[in-house]
Parts: C-alpha cells; sequence; structure tokens
C-alpha cells in the first residue's frame, strides 16, 4: 500500500534514489565516524597530518575522559610497582599516576537529570495544555494560542542577561531545579503547538464514547486519549530531549559547578599542551548515546497509522 | 429499562436553536424512531439524552431521575454513534469489554468474557474478536460498535443510524436482531434513521422532528396514514407522496380551504374501473427490482405511482386515472381533516 505515489517506481528510479540516499547518509555520517575514531586514537594521532585513518587503537581518550592525572617522575613511578589495573598502565606509559576521577562522570548525570526532566515536565504539561486547549472552550483561545508561541519568537539567549540577574536572586543559579525550569520555558510552547495537533487530530467521538460507556473525562483522558496521542508524545519528547540536552549558551551561563550539564564541559577537557582530543571525542561520542537510545526505544511510537480508519469520516 | 421523558427541551449554538422546545415521552420498553431531514435535530436530540450536550432550556428524566445535570456516565445510557468510534489502540474483544470494564461497574473477568462472547456471537463477530479495532470492514465495525452497547443492559439505548453503512443483506438481518433483542430485554430504545422500512417494521412511535420542533408523534401506522402535515406526509413512503394542486381532479369533493392533495402511490388508481377519471399520460416507467415505478403527467404535473413490473404500458401512452381516498391540505401544508368519515 502506498500513499504517496500512485506507480512503482522503476528499477532505474529506486536505483538513483538509493545511491542519494547512500551518498547523503555517507556526508552526514562522515563527522559522527570521525568523531568515533578519533576517540579511540592516542593523542598524537589524533592531530598527525595528514590525518591517519589507520591507526592503533587505544582506550586513552576514554581514560582521560573519566580522571584526572599527575605527571610524575620516573623514579616515583618504578617506585609504585608494577600497574594494577588496564587504565592505570595506560596513564602509566605516559609518565603519570590517576590523580582521581574526573568530572565527567558528574556533568553526565546533571545532563540525563535536566534533560530528562525538563522533557518530561514540558511534555506533561504541554499534553494537558493542549488537551485543554484542543478540547474545551477556553477564554481568548487563538490569542493564548499565540501567546504561547510568542514566547519563542525571540532567541532565548536574548534575555539571557534578565535571566542571569533573575536567577541569581532566586538562588536558581547552578541548580537543577533553575535548568529544568529554564528548559521547559523554553520548550513548553513548541510541546503545546505540536501535541495541540495531533491531539485535535483525534476524533472527539472517542471520549464521548467512553464518557457514555461509564468513564469520567480524566478516565477517558487516559484511556482513549494518551495511548492515541502516544505518536504525537513521543515525538514532542524527542524534539524537546534534544533541544534541552545541547543547550550549550544557558547552561555555560547558568551553571559552574553543582548544575553543570556536558556540552559546557567537555571542550574544558584540557590534556597537557592544549586540548586533549581523544578525549573530547570520547565525551562527545558517550553523550550523543542517550538521545539515540531515546529516539530508538519510541521508534515504534513515531510510525503513524495506528488510529487511521477506525472513525468513518 | 426505563421511561425516558423530555420535557421542553430547548438547545442552541450560537444563533441556531438545533433542539427547539421538544417535549416527548419514551415509554418504558417501547422503541421510539426519530424522523427528519439532516439539521433537524434528531442526533442532537439523542445527544441531549446522553448527557453529550447541556440543555439550554428544560429538563430530561430517565426512570423518573431528573438526570439534565447529570454526567453521561451517571445516567447510565449506552449510545451508537452513526460514526462507528472504535476505540483504534484496543482490539475487538477490548472494545466490546470497555463499557463493562468501567470503575462504576464491578464486574468480574469471567462475567464480562461471557458477555462479550454472548453478543460477539448474536453479531457474526465472535471470528473477529483478537483483531484489532483498525482491521475490520466497515459493517464489522459498525457491528463491533452495537455490540459495545448491547453488552449492557442500561436505562435506554441511543442509536444513531446505526445499520445506515452496512450492506443491504446485513441491514435486513440486524434490522430483525435489533428488534429482536429490544423486544426481548423489554428494552427502551430512542433510535434515529432516515430509513422508511426500519421506521415502518422497528418502531413502536415515530417523532417527526422539523427545524428542531416535534411536529408529530405516534405510531408508524398513524404517522403514514394521518399525517398532520405535508411535511410529515413526505418523511414516509418510497416513492414519496404525491402533493398536487387540488383542482388536478375535478371530480373531488374537497373539504373547505383545501388547495394541496397528497397522494401516495396506493392512492392513485390506473385504468378503465376508475371512477370520474382524469387522463394521464405515461412518462417513464422505472423498473427497480423490487417495485416499477410509473411517472404520469396529469394537466402539467407530475405524479408517481407504482405499477406492476410486467404492465403492458408504453411510454406516451394515455390512461384514464383517479384519486382514491388523498390527504387534503391547506396553502400552507397543514392538514385539512373532514369531521365524520373519510371520503
Amino acid at each position: 500500500m502506498s500513499a504517496y505515489s500512485i506507480t512503482e517506481p522503476s528499477r532505474r528510479q529506486k536505483w538513483i534514489a538509493g545511491t542519494l540516499v547512500i551518498l547523503y547518509a555517507l556526508i552526514t555520517m562522515a563527522p559522527l565516524a570521525w568523531i568515533f575514531l578519533t576517540g579511540f586514537k592516542s593523542p598524537p594521532d589524533s592531530i598527525s597530518y595528514p590525518p591517519k585513518v589507520v591507526f592503533t587503537p587505544t582506550l586513552e581518550g576514554y581514560v582521560n575522559l573519566f580522571t584526572t592525572r599527575s605527571r610524575q617522575t620516573r623514579e616515583y613511578l618504578d617506585s609504585l610497582g608494577p600497574a594494577r589495573t588496564w587504565y592505570e598502565e595506560i596513564v602509566r606509559k605516559r609518565e603519570m599516576v590517576i590523580a582521581g576521577p574526573s568530572k565527567f562522570g558528574e556533568r553526565f548525570k546533571n545532563s540525563v537529570i535536566i534533560g530528562f526532566g525538563s522533557t518530561f515536565l514540558s511534555v506533561f504539561l504541554g499534553t494537558l495544555a493542549a488537551y485543554g486547549f484542543s478540547r474545551f472552550k477556553v477564554p481568548l483561545k487563538d490569542d493564548l494560542m499565540f501567546f504561547i508561541l510568542s514566547t519563542r519568537m525571540m532567541p532565548p539567549i536574548a534575555v539571557a542577561i534578565p535571566i542571569f540577574l533573575m536567577y541569581r536572586s532566586l538562588g536558581l543559579s547552578d541548580t537543577h531545579l533553575g535548568m529544568i525550569l529554564l528548559y521547559t520555558a523554553v520548550n513548553i510552547s513548541l510541546a503545546v503547538w505540536l501535541l495541540k495537533g495531533f491531539i485535535d487530530e483525534i476524533p472527539i467521538e472517542y471520549e464521548e464514547a467512553a464518557l457514555i460507556d461509564g468513564y469520567t473525562r480524566l478516565q477517558a483522558f487516559y484511556k482513549v486519549v494518551l495511548p492515541q496521542a502516544a505518536t504525537g508524545i513521543a515525538s514532542t519528547a524527542i524534539f524537546c530531549l534534544i533541544f534541552a540536552w545541547n543547550e550549550y549558551a544557558f547552561a555555560l551561563l547558568l551553571t559552574s559547578g553543582t548544575a553543570q550539564t556536558a556540552p559546557p564541559f567537555i571542550p574544558t577537557i584540557i590534556g597537557e599542551g592544549g586540548l586533549d582530543w581523544p578525549a573530547v571525542a570520547a565525551g562527545a561520542t558517550l553523550f550523543l548515546l542517550p538521545v539515540l537510545v531515546f529516539t530508538i526505544l519510541l521508534r515504534k511510537h513515531l510510525l503513524r497509522g495506528i488510529t487511521f480508519g477506525a472513525v468513518r469520516k | 429499562m426505563a421511561e425516558v421523558r423530555l420535557e421542553a427541551v430547548t438547545r442552541r449554538f450560537g444563533k441556531v436553536t438545533a433542539v427547539d422546545g421538544v417535549s416527548l415521552t419514551v415509554p418504558d420498553g417501547s422503541f421510539v424512531v426519530l424522523l427528519g431531514p439532516t439539521g433537524a435535530g434528531k442526533t442532537t436530540t439523542l445527544r441531549l439524552v446522553a448527557g453529550l450536550e447541556r440543555a439550554d432550556a428544560g429538563r430530561i428524566r430517565i426512570a423518573g431521575h431528573d438526570v439534565s445535570d447529570w454526567p453521561p456516565a451517571r445516567r447510565d445510557v449506552a449510545m451508537v454513534f452513526q460514526q462507528y468510534s472504535l476505540y483504534p489502540h484496543l482490539s475487538v474483544r477490548d472494545n466490546l469489554a470497555f463499557p463493562l470494564r468501567s470503575p462504576l461497574r464491578r464486574l468480574g473477568a469471567g462475567e464480562i468474557d461471557r458477555v462479550v462472547g454472548e453478543v460477539a456471537e448474536m453479531l457474526h463477530i465472535s471470528h473477529k474478536l483478537d483483531n484489532r479495532a483498525t482491521q475490520l470492514s466497515g459493517g464489522e465495525m459498525q457491528r463491533v460498535s452495537i455490540g459495545r452497547a448491547l453488552v449492557r443492559r442500561p436505562a435506554v439505548y441511543l442509536m444513531d443510524e446505526p445499520l445506515s453503512s452496512l450492506d443491504a443483506k446485513l441491514r435486513a438481518e440486524l434490522r430483525i436482531e435489533l428488534k429482536r433483542i429490544q423486544a426481548e430485554l423489554g428494552a427502551t430504545m430512542l433510535y434515529v434513521t432516515h430509513d422508511q422500512i426500519e421506521a415502518m417494521t422497528m418502531a413502536t412511535h415515530v417523532g417527526v422532528l422539523r427545524e428542531g420542533a416535534l411536529v408529530q408523534f405516534g405510531s408508524p401506522r398513524e404517522v403514514y396514514e394521518d399525517p398532520d402535515s405535508v411535511y410529515v406526509a413526505t418523511r414516509l413512503g418510497q416513492p414519496r407522496i404525491n402533493v398536487a394542486p387540488s383542482h388536478l381532479f375535478p371530480a373531488l369533493d374537497l373539504p373547505p380551504g383545501a388547495s394541496l392533495i397528497g397522494l401516495r402511490p396506493e392512492h392513485i388508481e390506473v385504468g378503465g374501473n376508475a371512477p370520474n377519471p382524469v387522463k394521464a399520460r405515461v412518462g417513464r416507467i422505472e423498473h427497480m427490482g423490487d417495485q416499477t415505478r410509473m411517472h404520469l403527467l396529469v394537466n402539467g404535473a407530475s405524479l408517481v405511482t407504482l405499477t406492476d413490473p410486467h404492465t403492458r404500458m408504453q411510454p406516451g401512452e394515455e390512461v384514464p386515472i383517479a384519486a382514491v381516498a388523498p390527504l387534503f391540505f391547506d396553502g400552507d401544508g397543514r392538514r385539512i381533516r373532514r369531521s365524520g368519515s373519510m371520503p
């Protein structure tokens, strides 16, 4: 069943289309592949010219990402005896010892808390607001919807200074709650607009049927509307997460310690004599994973079509 | 089962009055059919009883309780929508069980299975119970939709053209089945349809709506044989009642004020035996299978009657016709009844 083309494309058309898709995929994947590979290079390999495509892989980047190290004299290193772990051995080769864990783990955890927290809050509030706007008579509905949209008309960073001052006086600077609220405020307009579109498409007959079948409005919302809005909720959640996860400017401005997220942290990983590129690449690779996993998990909800055809139009 | 009373119920949508002071009693155990063209307020009336709409004026009583301010769930009604609104994310079985799983009814899983099985059997959808609702054909969906109402024993069943999307065979089957269920359960039913056969065969009472107002209420035979107006007369009858100027048949003894006559096909007698005949020319003859319609031209007026499928009459032929027991209406379409015996 094809809703888009009336005739089956010819072999040649398929071949051309396939080639273009593969070419496009190669172009977009190349930088990601380079980051991924750089994460497994040694620091000299990572900055060698011409760039090395074939190299001996090492976990040094990942070790450096998760640890802080200090340079020691050879005598001191010899006095320590043989390295007890594989990562210590990697560090020893550079004449260093591990001084302790780096802050990456903590920053990553902050990203997860703030990213998923604000995504949940945006989608939760957005779904309720969108349902209200979609189903009830709200006074000044159109104006309110426009107001909600208008909050995104200015780049958020334009109000960075007022927000910075506000957060400082409210004690929200460098807190998880502050960052969650901020990202939710930015995402909520997107969530309300996207979800209202999805909920508008769910015929009201389902809820009416449920009301008559003996359910309250809230039960009908939960049992009938939510399952059918799953597609919209999943895609909205992905959009919200991607924004909150990747946000850099506010994170740089408003967080420094407790609540700092990974984006402002990763570029500050300094090795000896400049940026430690393998560690930065390792951090970037790990940083990509949660959004990737989240998207794959929600993938089945992104496929439309489950609601089509059960109400005769 | 219970009696449903509407007391001067009015519902407006902006400037449009969808239901206009309707007072109607659906007696306990009766099958009331609402007739009327699109926009006459039939569906709105059902929705008012269901609680999906609030009346702007008037009260609604179910089983003696004033339910006007009750939410739908509390009114204990079941409704079949014209647009079969099956829950697309659920299987057929879960769709049928949905009303039984409401927190209002605490039925055991075994009991739910039994009822769902029975209803599925009755509607010939047992083999589809585990399908997703969206994998059904239109007729199957509508049967599930009816089944979702039948799993319950509510105070009143509300049905909004439930059979309109089915093919002729299934419609005939379900018509009989619905009537049987209604009679067996002694169920109270408020039913909207356009279909004359459904109205005539299933209804114990017919209510005719016009622009939101109830213009006549009575048994199907009363409404068919003794309509109060041209409007009501045209609601029932296939082909429709012929409405012609009263002077078309000069021999008729007209009551005072009669300016229109209504002739159902059976009111037109064709052929030599007709008393005081007028001349008519045969127009088209339509063979429709179950009936054969003959169009007649009389003094510029066009009448439709039924004839024998093997009629020898040919288009263009002249035949004598007469009006037998026609209905009389005044210029505004109001019925004029002759006091005393029928003419």
